[in-house]
Parts: structure tokens; sequence; C-alpha cells
């Protein structure tokens, strides 16, 4: 500080405080109504006072909500996902800057226009490529009219239909939300800073490019790797639109998702109390992780998006 | 582009390596894209059997629909809420958080968790929070000011609710980006300042304002792509565009009319309109990136 303000020192902290209560208090209350009974949970108001029903409350979530598979549902999309993101994100920033070919701009610019190109904005189609992965296979089959062609050598009609699905399988899960530019991005940016030296020290002990990928350019990046690793999995985790659309059996949605059929309806009892003991399981696993990996997370979000 | 003086020779081995990040894109990416802009020219039939192209009918029967036109309406009176809140709290929490020398890492800390929390569950938290015969916020605002709150039913309270979720979950990403921003700022900057006598107020408009002004400038640019695309969440989940679609904003829009609707054309044609806009955004992104880069080099 620089000169002596009591007051507003004073203002700051009753400030903080408030904010801070006023940030965490829809968690808070969450939390206290999963650990009461129905009859507590639904009294106007409700008490503030915390309950002893919790442990029952989320055993009851848990198996009307089907959490143990919904929740290993999202486990598997969000590491999918972060490892899938980091992995291709790696090789691709490693290719753009290592490697000197005709192409390079133009890859590097292919990738970071997406970008521009969040699910959101191109839900159907991208919907239609991942229910039938050959449906473009199939239209240059049709458009070669190699239909006509085989028939005539069989000697009879035969009609060849390519299809793969990716709907309700965890690869449709991982596999559209895999490429990211920003991750490419931030590798990019990253090898940039690395010196020459390092290359070209390798170089002239003979490694090859493989070796000096794996000895020398994954260690230095553990850093970045780590915030990366906390941040996509959050993004995994809390993934929405995706596998709303891609999933219809309720074996393979994720717990966001899964999460709405434990909402009373008007017509319900109001189960609000099993609701929010749902709601924490689902919230825990990325909040643990953003708190135990603060550091990394600031790191990794600010320079992310520098 | 920026490049390396030392590099390696195996062409194979660079395509290769790239080849996943290419094909996934490719897949994905820019196929959908592609069909996703054809199929905006055209009108398919209900069951996807013939299309017909049509130039641009899409197009101007959008602009033509009062419901698109309300589903903008809304869309900006939602982003504008959200930034203005989200950003304004952000601000102010940081500001204090940075102040409060020894608590910082603390208030860091207390303040930083909403941003794991997805937005779908953060609409559920506080539909809870504000549900008319259940919240309790609810239930005190009518008893305190004496208002008839129903998100449920008013399209005003709705409105307000998916604001007040939206802005929740977004102060601690803001908060984060301020933080740093204001962590960044020199010190003898301030010191300065303060010997020259400026007052604590002056000095945060006069010198910390204005040298956050591009975190500022980031920060609005990411809450308004949140609330135009991330949003989608606490909107499906909460009120699922309504009540009479008093909150339908574009993205919730285009997943209704081509998935529910199945109206193809007008989906796809909205995709690509908002598509033009986050180009528009990336652009004015980089445009600031840009200038950034000159400002502190």
């Amino acid at each position: 500080m620089v000169e002596k303000t009591p007051k507003l020192d004073f203002f700051t902290y009753v400030a903080l405080i408030i904010g801070i209560v006023v940030v965490g208090f829809p968690i808070l209350y969450a939390i206290i109504a999963a650990t009461l009974p129905l009859e507590e949970v639904s009294k106007v108001p409700m008490p503030l006072i915390p309950g002893d029903q919790l442990l029952v409350n989320i055993k009851e979530a848990w198996t009307r909500g089907d959490l143990g598979t919904q929740l290993f549902n999202s486990f598997v999309m969000a590491s999918g996902i972060t490892i899938g993101k980091i992995v291709v994100s790696l090789f691709g920033a490693f290719s753009i800057v290592y490697f000197d070919y005709r192409f390079r701009t133009l890859v590097f610019a292919t990738v970071f226009c997406t970008l521009m190109l969040p699910v959101e904005v191109r839900i159907v189609p991208t919907y239609e490529m991942a229910a039938n992965l050959f449906g473009p296979l199939q239209g240059v089959w049709n458009a070669l009219g190699l239909d006509s062609i085989i028939s005539w050598f069989a000697g009879h009609d035969i009609e060849v239909n390519l299809e793969l699905s990716l709907l309700d399988s965890y690869a449709g899960l991982i596999l559209p939300l895999t490429a990211s530019a920003t991750c490419t991005f931030l590798f990019r940016q990253f090898f940039l800073t690395i010196p020459e030296e390092l290359c070209e020290a390798a170089k002239m002990d003979g490694a090859s490019p493989m070796t000096f990928f794996w000895k020398i350019l994954v260690p230095l990046s553990k850093t970045n790797i780590a915030a990366l690793v906390v941040i996509e999995f959050v993004y995994g985790w809390n993934q929405y639109l995706w596998p709303l659309l891609i999933t219809t059996n309720q074996k393979m949605t994720t717990a966001v998702i899964g999460l709405q059929h434990l909402i009373p309806s008007p017509e319900d009892p109001p189960n609000w109390h099993i609701a929010m003991a749902g709601t924490l399981l689902v919230v825990l696993p990325p909040v643990l992780v953003v708190l135990f990996m603060q550091r990394w997370f600031v790191k990794g979000l600010v320079e992310r998006e520098k | 582009m920026l490049r390396k003086r030392s590099y390696f020779k195996s062409k194979g081995l660079a395509y290769f390596l790239v080849l996943p990040q290419i094909i996934i894109t490719a897949t994905f990416f820019y196929w959908p894209a592609i069909r996703g802009i054809v199929s905006s020219f055209m009108r398919s039939d209900p069951f996807g059997l013939k299309s017909t192209f049509i130039w641009f009918d899409n197009y101007i029967n959008l602009f033509k629909d009062p419901l698109y036109l309300k589903s903008i309406g809304i869309t900006l009176m939602f982003s504008g809420s959200v930034a203005l809140l989200s950003i304004s709290c952000g601000l102010f929490l940081a500001s204090m958080a940075n102040r409060a020398l020894r608590f910082t890492a603390l208030t860091r800390t207390l303040l930083i968790w909403p941003y794991a929390v997805a937005p779908a569950i953060s609409g559920i938290l506080w539909l809870f929070l504000l549900h008319p015969s259940y919240g309790v916020v609810a239930i005190w605002l009518n008893r305190v000011f004496g208002l008839n709150w129903n998100p449920l039913l008013s399209s005003r309270d709705a409105m307000l609710m998916v604001v007040l979720a939206s802005s929740w979950k977004n102060i601690s990403y803001n908060f984060v980006f301020f933080l740093a921003g204001l962590q960044a700022i020199p010190k003898s900057l301030i010191e300065a300042a303060a010997m020259d006598g400026a007052s604590p107020f002056r000095r945060f408009w006069s010198i910390t304002f204005p040298l956050l002004s591009p975190t500022m400038f980031f920060v609005t640019v990411m809450t308004i792509i949140f609330s135009f695309f991330e949003s989608f969440g606490v909107i499906h989940a909460v009120t699922q565009g309504g009540p009479g679609g008093s909150t339908n904003i574009l993205v919730y829009k285009v997943y209704q009319d081509g998935f529910i609707g199945l109206n193809l054309g007008s989906s796809s044609a909205q995709s690509v309109v908002l598509m033009l806009l986050i180009v528009f955004i990336t652009i004015l992104q980089f445009k600031f990136v840009e200038r950034k880069v000159q400002y502190t080099g």
C-alpha cells in the first residue's frame, strides 16, 4: 500500500467478504438443501441450517439419476478431449514450427480459422457428419455412379451403403471436439520462444526429429501441458450442446446432461434435495481440479488468451 | 510467418505429424461448415428427400420473420446485461483483491471456482434460488419488495434469471483476467502518482483504468462470445427459450429450428449469420492483439 488509508482498507475487506459470500451463496445454498429431508426442503422458506440427510440424498441421486454411469461417461469424455487435444496440438505445432514445407502456412491458417467455427454455429451438419462419417464418401460413390458399374459386373442390382455412425459412442463424444486451434496456437507460441541452439545441438548430436520432440520439447512444455490439462478437462466435463445432440441412450449421456432428469417438474414432488445432491456430485470434479491446480490454471488461462 | 532458422528436413514426417489435426479439422469443422453454407441456399422438404436451390430466400425470410428479429433483440439485451454485470463485478472484485495485499491468494481461491461450474448447472442453481414456490431469493423478493416474482411465467423475470445465472458463472473468469492485468501494472507508476498527491480513486481512473483497457477489451469480447454461444446450456436447462420465446437467444433458436422444427434451410441460414458474426468478433480481437503488442513493445 502506498499510503495509509484505513477507511478504504476497511471498505476493501468488507467488499471482498460480501463479494465472496454473494458469489458462494448459490453453491452454499445447494449444499444445505442437499443435507435436508423432503419435508424440510419444501418448507417455505427453506431453513438455512444443514440437516443430516446428505449421504441419504446423495445415494438417492446416485441411483435415480444413474450418476455412476454418467459420471464415468463425463470422465471418459473430459479425459479423451484433454488428451486428444494436447497430443494432436503438440504434434501439429511441432510440425508447423520445426519443419519447413510448402503448405506450412496454409496448414496453420486452416487450423487457426477453426477458432471461428464453434460447434454451436454448425450444429445440424456436424450432427449429420457424426451420424454417418462415410456420408461424404457415399456422395462421391453415388456421383461416380459406381453402383451401376458394380451392378453391371455382377449382373444384378447392388446398392452399396457406406455407413459409420458415431452416435451414442465415446468416439462421437470426443473426436469432434478434439481439434483445437487455441492449443495449437499456444504450443506454437511457446516453441517459438525456445532457443534455436537446442535444436541445433540436438541435430549435431544426431538426434532424430522424434527424439528431439520426446526428449527435449515435451519436457520443456510441461508447464504448458499442465495448464492445458486443467482448462481442457473443465471444458470437456462441462460440454453441453454436443453430448445433448449425439447421445440418445441414457447410458451414454454425460452427467451434466443427465442432471436435468433430477430437476423436479411442476407435477413432481419438489425433490430439490435430491437434485442438489446430484448437482454437488457433478460439480465436484472440475471444481476440485481448478482449486488444486490453480497456479497452472491461471497461468494457462491468461497465457492462452494472449 | 515466424519461423525457426534451424529445422528438420523430413517432409514426410512433417505431414504425418500434422495429419491428425488436418483430418479432424476437415471432417468436423470445414465439411460441416461448407454443408451448412450450401444448405442455407436450399429449401428441402421435411423428409430431406428433395432440395432446391433458392438463392437468398432463406436469408430474406429470416430477416422478415418477426420471431427472428425478436430473437436478435433478446440476444442483444441478454449479452449486454451479462457483459455489464459480470464485467463490472469482476473488475470491482479484482481491484479489491489486488488491494488486499496479504489475502490476494486466498480471495482468488474463493472467487475462482465458479469457473468450473458448467453453464447448465449454473442455470439449475439459480433456478433453485429463484424458483417461485421454493426459491429463497424469490420468496425474499416477493416479501420485501412485494413483487409477484415468477420466472416460470413472466418474460421479464425469466430473462433476469438467465442473465443472473450466466453472469454469476462469468464473474470468476473476468476476475482472473482483471487480477492478472492489475498485477502487471508497474507499482512505480502508482507510487509516482501517489507522491504527486493523487488519491486512490484518482489513481484508479487516471492510471490503472487506462492501462487496463486492453484487458477490458479482451474480457468484453470473450464475455460476448460466451453469452452468444456457451450460454446455450443455461437456456436449454432452465427456460428452453420460454416463456413465450422471451429467452430464445440466437444460438438456441438455431437448435430449435434445426433440431426440433427440422427447418434445415432456415437453421442453416441462421448458423451462417452467427458464423459471420463470430468472424467479425475474431477480426476485432486480432486488431486489438496487434495494437496491444505495439503498446507494450
